[in-house]
């Protein structure tokens, strides 16, 4: 790559929304009144599995206030399912419930007080179910079947000779691990505006992929594209949360019931019976050489998606592509499988199943060098796929130098010259490594529009959702750096598909890369025109202009862009539009293989365990991210810390429990997420700046990077510490403690 | 706790002006910031008072307007993120949560604010240990925490 000169890319510039979020200003979509709007409750399942044999709302709809109650009975002149990859989910529950909490009735009333006092009134008559629970109750075939089976989806791939490596070397060893359920609690919980008008329906909903949701509502409602209005407005936390279509269907058929817009604002209790992460077990077994060669890997896993699909084809899919690891594999079998339980429909969560995926991989390296009589560390490096080689036969090649990846981490943390030092009597200290590589990006497609204003400012627009990564900003310095203009004068248009062009999605850490690639070219396009417009100008060819600062010069003289287009259109006013158009096509030549780019994850953490109580404390957390090029600095960081506390969080304490159906612990006083007491001592981020990406000045993805590590090098720092090890998460004081105790550690 | 059928008038102090309403007595000081005055810069978030999205300044300290009843504000001072914005005393901190790049969804944002200018009002110069033990009672699940601890320094800093 040529080094190049950049004004605002690589600057961590002050974000475009910086005023807005730090004055109460922003709005979020709980914040947006619209007129004669009505408010929504739900009427939930309190069975997890479950025939419904009545619904009767009579006489909540007679309650004065009360707009409308739907119910399966109206879902009618209309799809009654969606779904991203099966549309198995129905609008509202179709004679049966899947999971405690799915609505099966929803009120709209003049108030909120009115519409909880109709919900209850609304009675359900249930005939129950027997329950299926976790992975081993969905896997018996004499379990009842949530849907036609308990199989939602089979994945695998398999390249080499794996039989026979097991045969020929020198060692095999084959572990288990679990990984739980996780909630991601995003702060502002899922909340959704409809309007459900005669030529058109209005959206205003916290969705990270608005384009998906107005192709779902188009569908379910039989309406052109362009006769659906999906308005995203800023996003308090998404980490997938917000993926696909939620609440949209229901509370758009809810509107159309109610005759009048309707909001349905989620509690934490009910967005935790929305979507959760997939729990997940993996079995590896590893065939390995007595120097260290890794010959062969099969990997076999399941993940529990509960009551409905939402993502679970897409995870069951990733988690076989992660789970082998970043490692130079000759012969390698793969087969996961999404299971279907009574339990909150599992769907995208920030690398999806990726934690879930290292986290086995990586135990059972340790596992493996540890039984070896090798360094952890040095059996990594060993075993690394190199740079341009394929880690997934016939997809993309690795685009950086692994090796030099873990070694910078190793270095920064100071492995090599590590001691426990004096601990306090009962506490143990250990040190623990991971790594990891995962296929991210998503589809390669997207589009950008920008115009180019007669006083020398511009606006982006991206269909982007800004839900906290800051893609508003970076968009604004990728269209500054092209444009030639200031940072300051750019404003950026997002997530409103009647007004930006579209894009696939927001997520997969697909946004700077991909996004950012069509703002780059539709910035691009509007230079040219002015270059060519000052050509005309200065009578010369474009390719002799120079342009700098909001000027054309050529030979000492200078003209503002401004004076360019209002020449053009000869008078005050007129603009230039430029377009970005990304596709797999793309003229880079840089998009044609999957995936987009390989996310790479490198962790190295240093724990104390107090044997007597079983706590482990995460003393120092060092974590690298490879953006390719940071084009804003604080946010990479911000990207890779915040993923790696949500990390801290499902290695030692969070989990949804469930007990026959029953979520245990559906608030955050009994479900507890990190705290700013969880913050280790040390928590650094590694930046390096491999300048391979796909994306704009080779610029890739780092939001999922960081929640992938944490999990293994923890537990790789307890067995370090304690030689004890823990094959379940979340390595709860309990957990640990007996875990030490059986071996005689306490 | 007064009868639930009552109204009660109140009069306080919102955001450096006088102000009156009318509050039934289980109304939370949120839905009357939120709904009454259309400050919805307050967040609603957990409802169990744990996450902190809600916190507003009462008398100067830090309280969850979720669960706090909106007629324990009569004759009292409160400050919400739009009126600790608009004093010109704020920017320091404010800067700050930009330099550190210490928000990213910005849900969180406003509460996070309040506690923080709350710590420095009472401790100019906290410790790393101090500022990560008052403000445990609020949850950010973007940024990892560790730059809002540096924005509090930094703030704590400039300030002196």
């Amino acid at each position: 790559m040529t080094t190049r000169e950049f004004k605002t890319v690589g600057t961590a510039v002050r974000r475009v929304d910086a005023d807005d979020k730090l004055s109460g200003r922003a709005q979020f979509t709980g914040d947006i009144e619209v007129s004669g709007m009505a408010f929504c409750r739900l009427v939930t399942s309190p069975l997890p599995h479950a025939r419904i044999m009545s619904i009767d709302a009579s006489r909540a709809r007679a309650l004065p206030g009360v707009y409308a109650v739907l119910t399966s009975a109206e879902l009618v002149n209309m799809e009654t399912h969606y779904g991203s990859d099966k549309k198995d989910r129905p609008v509202i529950a179709i004679d049966k419930v899947r999971f405690q909490g799915e609505p099966v009735a929803a009120v709209a009333a003049v108030d909120l007080a009115t519409a909880e006092a109709a919900v209850e009134l609304v009675e359900v008559e249930y005939e129950e179910l027997p329950t299926v629970t976790g992975i081993d109750e969905a896997l018996d075939p004499s379990s009842e079947p949530v849907h036609e089976s308990n199989f939602c989806h089979e994945y695998g791939y398999e390249w080499g000779d794996v039989d026979s490596a097991f045969r020929e070397c020198d060692r095999v060893f084959e572990d288990t691990f679990e990984f739980p359920m996780v909630y991601h609690y995003a702060m502002e919980p899922h909340t959704c505006i409809a309007s459900y008008e005669p030529d058109r329906i209005r959206l205003w909903t916290s969705a990270q992929h608005p384009f998906l949701v107005q192709a779902e509502i188009a569908r379910l409602f039989g309406r052109q594209l362009d006769q659906v209005q999906v308005v995203v407005p800023f996003v308090g936390g998404g980490y997938g949360s917000k993926s696909y279509t939620k609440i949209e269907p229901l509370v758009t058929a809810l509107s159309r019931e109610a005759g009048r817009p309707v909001r349905l604002a989620l509690s934490v209790d009910e967005a935790m019976r929305t979507v959760r992460r997939h729990a997940a077990r993996g079995t590896i077994r590893t065939g390995v050489m007595n120097d260290g060669t890794i010959v062969a890997r099969e990997c076999t896993g399941y993940v529990d998606t509960g009551g409905y699909t939402d993502n679970g084809v897409r995870v069951t899919e990733r988690f076989g592509d992660r789970m082998p690891g970043p490692y130079a594999l000759a012969n390698v079998r793969v087969k996961t499988y999404g299971l279907f339980t009574n339990s909150t429909p599992a769907g995208s969560f920030r690398s999806i199943g990726g934690p879930q995926a290292i986290w086995v991989c990586e135990s059972q390296i340790d596992v493996v060098a540890h039984a070896l009589g090798m360094a952890p560390f040095e059996f990594r490096v060993k075993n690394l796929v190199r740079e341009g080689e394929e880690v997934r036969r016939g997809r993309r090649p690795i685009e950086g130098d692994l090796e030099y990846a873990l070694r910078r981490v190793a270095d920064e943390f100071g492995w090599d010259s590590w001691t426990s030092g004096p601990t306090p009597p009962g506490v143990k200290r250990g040190i623990g490594f991971a790594c990891g590589v995962t296929n991210s990006g998503a589809s390669p497609t997207s589009t950008s529009l920008v115009r180019f204003h007669a006083d020398g400012s511009a606006t982006v627009y991206i269909g982007s959702a800004e839900m906290g990564q800051g893609s508003r900003s970076v968009m604004a310095q990728i269209a500054a750096e092209e444009l030639r203009i200031p940072y300051e004068k750019i404003r950026v248009v997002a997530s409103d598909t009647s007004a930006v062009p579209w894009d696939r999605s927001t997520g997969s850490s697909r946004s700077t890369t991909l996004m950012g690639l069509a703002v780059h070219d539709a910035a691009i396009d509007i230079r040219q025109q002015l270059l060519d417009l000052a050509a005309e100008h200065f009578e010369a060819f474009p390719e002799e202009i120079e342009a700098e600062d909001g000027r054309a010069s050529f030979k000492g003289e200078s003209v503002a862009f401004a004076a360019l287009v209002r020449n053009m259109f000869g008078g005050s006013g007129g603009e230039l539009m430029g377009r970005g158009y990304v596709t797999p096509k793309h003229a880079s030549g840089k998009l044609r293989q999957d995936p987009v780019f390989w996310e790479v994850s490198i962790g190295a953490a240093e724990v104390e365990v107090d044997t007597a109580t079983g706590e482990v404390r995460l003393l120092r957390y060092y974590s690298i991210s490879d953006p390719g090029k940071a084009i804003n600095p604080k946010q990479v960081e911000g990207q890779d810390e915040g993923a790696a506390m949500q990390a801290i969080g499902h290695t030692l304490f969070e989990e949804m429990l469930y007990e026959d159906g029953q979520l245990l612990n559906p608030n955050l006083v009994d479900y507890r997420v990190p705290i700013f007491t969880d913050l280790p001592h040390e928590f650094e981020t590694v930046l390096i700046e491999s300048g391979n990406g796909p994306g704009p000045y080779g610029a890739k993805g780092v939001g999922e990077g960081g929640i992938v590590c944490v999990a293994p090098a923890v537990a790789n720092a307890v067995f370090n510490a304690t030689g004890v090890r823990i094959s379940t998460l979340p390595l709860t004081p309990e957990r640990v403690w007996r875990a030490l105790h059986e071996a005689g550690q306490t | 706790m007064p009868d639930a059928q009552e109204t009660l008038a109140i009069a306080f102090e919102l955001n450096s002006a006088p102000i009156e309403a009318t509050v039934e007595p289980q109304t939370p000081l949120i839905d009357l910031l939120r709904e009454r005055f259309g400050l919805t810069g307050t967040k609603r978030s957990c409802d169990v008072q744990v996450c902190g999205a809600c916190t507003v300044l009462l008398d100067g300290a830090p309280v969850s307007s979720c669960t706090v009843p909106a007629f324990e504000a009569r004759g009292r001072v409160v400050l919400t993120v739009e009126g600790f914005a608009a004093d010109e005393g704020s920017s320091p901190l404010i800067e700050a949560f930009v330099n550190n790049a210490a928000f990213q969804c910005g849900f969180c944002t406003p509460g996070m604010l309040l506690a923080a200018k709350s710590l420095l009002d009472a401790d100019p110069s906290p410790s790393e240990e101090a500022i990560k033990d008052y403000m445990r009672g609020n949850v950010c699940r973007c940024t990892g925490y560790k730059k809002i601890v540096e924005a509090v320094h930094e703030a704590a800093e400039a300030s002196r």
